[in-house]
């Protein structure tokens, strides 16, 4: 599965960017292979409506789960209808930290 | 003419000026009044009659579900976000939405059609002889000021003098109710803040082209810097209500200073002859 990881950079050293919708990069990290892929977001110096837009490119991108610090209310109500599973990180690491604490199961799961 | 009345600051006394002008206005002349701060309208309670009252809507997007094939071509179309398309479904986001219409001329199959969304209301009356109140309201949790705000500005009639209450700040409410006046009264007070937005609102209505006069209200009589500013950039300060306790309280039981104080109505003839040299237009 796909996790995807929103971050300050295009590397998984990067620290985890805690906004959704204007985080600078997204990271899919492969959850069987361990490989990674980052996305500059378009959507991050948007006017508005960027929640929704940067949750449609996610699912585009066939990311299973996401890995965020805060979530607003529209691209809650996409990744819900899609299915997507979203997680609370704001522990102030990278990338690679919030994965590890993902494959551990410890990361907060969004309700 | 048209007259707007703005100010940066809130709470400065745009809707005190703009009532008492139009009561002013109102024994001489035909005058429409529009509250067009439509998040919190508050003239009509300087001028209570019954109103009628109707609904503004918008249009929005409706899917039609059996005829869409989910292909995404609305969503990419759409720069608000305001539509996202899931393998199944689609999902709408009506508080995103700026009734543009794209998504229905860009979908492939005509699976989108328009329905009309309620955003806010608009209520006429007559108060007193010679002027009509008009007030848009924005509903409570929506987002768009600015189509009530059109809305109201359309209601005026094309024979009176029209005076607009705009929302305090710069932004688009502001600029959609200033837009189109023939001159713009920008009430400021004695403090630093209202100073500092003042400059703001000044600026704005320069770059609308609209010309613009100050009142200063609340005056502590300490206003050098306010009038440095005014002289600065060839704002005519039009007049200057001073701080008092009695105009306080005429204003606190609902009432309107050029009623309980009707020698204050010359003052108020003055600004509209002022505002009407501004604009360079006879009546």
């Amino acid at each position: 599965m796909k996790v995807c990881i929103t971050a300050q950079g295009a590397t998984p050293e990067s620290k985890v960017e805690e906004r959704f919708g204007r985080a600078p990069y997204f990271i899919l990290m492969d959850s069987d292979t361990g490989s990674f892929e980052a996305i500059a977001n378009p959507y991050a110096d948007g006017a508005g409506g960027v929640g929704p837009k940067a949750a449609q490119l996610i699912l585009d991108r066939n990311a299973g789960a996401l890995i965020s610090g805060l979530l607003g209310g529209n691209a809650k109500a996409v990744l819900d209808a899609a299915g997507v599973a979203q997680y609370t990180y704001r522990s102030g690491g990278t990338v690679k930290d919030a994965f590890a604490e993902f494959r551990n199961n410890t990361l907060q799961k969004v309700g | 003419m048209k007259l707007a009345v703005a100010s940066g600051k809130g709470g400065t006394g745009k809707s005190m000026v703009a009532a008492n002008l139009a009561f002013t206005l109102a024994w001489t002349g035909e005058v429409t009044l529009i509250d067009c701060d439509v998040e919190e309208p508050n003239l009509h309670l300087f001028f209570p009659a019954p109103a009628t009252t109707r609904d503004i809507t918008i249009p929005v997007p409706s899917i039609v579900e059996f005829a869409c094939k989910h292909c995404g071509k609305c969503a990419e179309f759409c720069q608000y976000g305001a539509l996202t398309v899931l393998p199944d479904r689609v999902l709408f986001f009506p508080e995103l939405c700026h009734s543009c219409g794209g998504c229905m001329l860009v979908c492939p199959k005509n699976a989108i059609t328009e329905v009309s969304r309620r955003i806010g209301t608009l209520s006429t009356s007559v108060p007193m002889k010679g002027l009509q109140l008009i007030t848009g309201t924005l509903d409570t949790g929506s987002p768009h000021a600015v189509p009530v705000i059109r809305e109201a500005k359309t209601m005026a009639g094309h024979n009176t003098t029209v005076i607009i209450d705009t929302a305090p700040g710069t932004s688009c409410p502001v600029v959609e109710a200033v837009d189109g006046c023939d001159a713009c009264i920008l009430v400021t007070e004695s403090t630093p803040f209202g100073l500092h937005d003042l400059q703001l609102a000044a600026d704005v209505v320069s770059r609308l082209g609209i010309p613009a006069g100050v009142v200063i209200n609340r005056s502590d009589g300490k206003d050098d810097q306010t009038i440095q500013f005014c002289t600065d950039h060839d704002l005519d300060i039009m007049m200057t209500i001073p701080f008092s306790r009695e105009i306080a309280a005429i204003q606190n039981r609902g009432d309107l200073l050029t009623r309980a104080r009707p020698e204050w109505q010359k003052d108020f003839c003055s600004i509209f002859f002022k505002c009407k040299a501004l604009a360079g237009r006879e009546r």
